[in-house]
């Protein structure tokens, strides 16, 4: 399985076959605090790649800058051979790389559907313009509403289509925020967390999302506290620690690595890990 | 007390001009507020810059009517540009803050002597109105019935008024239900939301800037035509509040609200000051002297506003489902 997607040696910030995403020496301070400091690190192509490490190792940092909702001290990154550093967020989202929040988004006073209809990218009647004569964007709406009517039928929303999203419980929203995002056709799309409040039915159900999406060729990067799943579901994994990139390889392998026993998962983590944190949340 | 002639100054005062001003920079201020979420406390600012582009487009650079309705309605743009380049890419209350201090800045601007020759200073300007009166197609005389008898000219900009809301109001219902007005609702209740889904917020806040913004220079327009003067003092902040007061009775997000909201304040503000004036007069009220009149009818409309705030916070349009969520 390494072999598939490594070139080489399995170590911190190796080389992959297929590449979708590199970022050399990506470097964020805060003040005298460094949040990120990668050193060089490539997501493998329509792998689903999990991105595991204690609370402050940067994650989420890690995440807004690639996705250019944070600015790096230095550095630079590129998808699929694009540079992109320096790009806006929206203009990460349009090349295709779209993410979701660890503290959820979901647009409150818009129903549900009209925040699936948001996550469409191409839609002419979002210009000014267009926006005032229905019929130019009548047919391309109701080709939005039906992939989005499909999709939240996969995600068991489909009878809240009407709602507020407000009026969706927490687990809910994440599967909102999830479903919205692939509105956007992405080819990579970064889930912070997506797991975190959901309920174990919908749990199962999700990990079948995010496999049917690798097996449509989307790429998946996620960060996720829970185990089960990483090593459910995950081809790979990067383990941060302090900023930076401490381990990666198959999760079977990076879950026996002394380093990231020691700096993340704990000597019990085969155990019981899994009902700990459950109790933890 | 003539119940019939306190009736009918207000609804006389509902239908006036300065109903259709009100209306419009009401309109202007739900795109910016009720739909995009935008806290623009400088209304007056881009109503008086329409007013003063077509008057100083008229007077100064002689300009024909049309022409210097489009400067006025250049001058609004580039006013909202200037304000939103530097302020639209930070939180909303930073906007809030400089559009209060640029309308401020604007109306001294109008009133320093330095530039009388072309603003009027603090006397403003007149007789730039010509023009547009001649374009009345109604021949001179009375019309109406009783006491609701108008000259042509007055008909003639009531009409001019209520089309021009008319239109407005069908335009932001046009773009609202459209996918634009979609993503302008999407960036009022989380903007970083919505550039991970790969939209462009800010030109979209600059467009829902300047578009609101259009919509209260057209206003302006209607101002300082019904009054055939222009003048700093009208554009102050008590304007902006006013404005905010009929869009949130009525409800922000609403393409009807801020026309019923303007027309119910203009109602109750004549009606009370009709009913105090003449309890007054017949000497129920003796504590009270008309001067006097005039205020207490604005802290009663605070206090009912501050009940209606209370009791029915989306306003006399808006949707109770929406407010659920916001207690």
């Amino acid at each position: 399985m390494a072999s598939q997607i490594a070139v080489g040696a399995v170590e911190p910030g190796c080389k992959k076959v297929d590449p979708i995403l590199v970022a050399d020496k990506v470097k964020r301070q805060f003040g005298g605090l460094v949040a990120v400091d990668v050193d060089h690190v490539e997501i493998p192509r329509g792998m689903i790649t999990a991105l595991i490490g204690p609370n402050g190792a940067g994650k989420t940092t890690f995440f807004n800058l690639l996705t250019g909702f944070d600015k790096p001290n230095t550095g630079s990154w590129s998808f699929e051979g694009r540079n992109l550093a320096g790009l806006s967020s929206y203009k990460v989202a349009r090349l295709g790389m779209i993410r979701t929040f660890q503290l959820t988004k979901a647009l409150s006073l818009l129903t549900v559907i009209d925040n699936m209809r948001l996550g469409s990218q191409t839609q002419r009647g979002e210009s000014l313009l267009a926006a005032l004569l229905k019929p130019l964007w009548k047919k391309r709406e109701a080709e939005i509403t039906a992939e989005a009517d499909d999709l939240l039928k996969r995600f068991k929303l489909d009878a809240k289509r009407e709602d507020y999203a407000a009026s969706l419980s927490g687990g809910q929203r994440k599967l909102l925020e999830m479903a919205r995002a692939l509105m956007g056709k992405p080819k990579l799309v970064m889930l912070d967390e997506p797991m975190a409040g959901v309920n174990p039915a919908l749990t199962q159900s999700l990990l079948e999302h995010i496999k049917q999406l690798k097996s449509n060729g989307t790429t998946v990067l996620f960060v996720e506290h829970d185990m089960h799943m990483v090593r459910h579901i995950s081809d790979w994994v990067i383990v941060m620690a302090e900023g930076k990139v401490v381990a990666e390889g198959p999760p079977a392998e990076v879950m026996k690595n002394p380093a990231v026993i020691d700096a993340y998962l704990g000597a019990h983590h085969d155990t019981d890990l899994g009902t700990m944190q459950k109790k933890g949340n | 007390m003539d119940w019939g002639a306190i009736l009918t100054l207000a609804v006389k005062e509902l239908i006036s001009p300065i109903a259709v001003t009100y209306i419009l920079c009401a309109i202007g201020l739900s795109v910016h507020f009720g739909y995009t979420g935008l806290l623009n406390f400088g209304q007056a600012a881009f109503a008086a810059i329409g007013g003063y582009g077509l008057a100083i487009g008229i007077l100064t650079f002689q300009l024909p009517l049309p022409l210097a309705v489009v400067f006025g309605l250049i001058c609004s743009a580039l006013f909202a540009v200037v304000l939103g380049i530097p302020t639209l890419r930070l939180r909303a209350d930073y906007l809030a803050i400089v559009t209060i201090a640029a309308a401020e800045i604007f109306r001294y601007f109008m009133t320093t002597i330095g530039f009388a020759n072309v603003t009027g200073g603090s006397n403003g300007l007149s007789q730039f109105g010509s023009e547009f009166w001649k374009l009345n197609p109604l021949p001179d005389m009375d019309y109406g019935f009783g006491a609701f008898t108008y000259r042509n000219d007055q008909i003639f900009i009531m009409l001019t008024g209520w089309i021009l809301v008319a239109i407005c109001a069908l335009i932001v219902w046009l773009l609202m239900r459209s996918p634009w007005g979609r993503v302008l609702r999407g960036i009022r209740e989380d903007e970083d939301a919505v550039r991970s889904l790969g939209k462009n917020v800010f030109v979209y806040k600059l467009q829902a800037l300047i578009f609101g913004g259009l919509f209260a220079s057209i206003g302006g327009m209607i101002f300082v035509l019904n009054l055939s003067n222009v003048q700093p003092q009208s554009w102050g902040t008590t304007f902006t509040f006013m404005i905010w007061t009929v869009l949130l009775l009525g409800g922000a997000a609403t393409v009807l609200g801020p026309i019923v909201g303007t027309l119910v304040f203009f109602f109750l503000l004549s009606l009370t000051q009709g009913i105090l004036g003449g309890l007054v007069d017949i000497g129920v009220l003796p504590f009270l002297s008309d001067p006097q009149v005039g205020q207490i009818r604005f802290i009663l409309i605070g206090l009912a506003l501050m009940l209606l705030v209370i009791f029915r916070p989306q306003g006399i349009f808006g949707n109770k489902r929406e407010m659920q969520f916001n207690g």
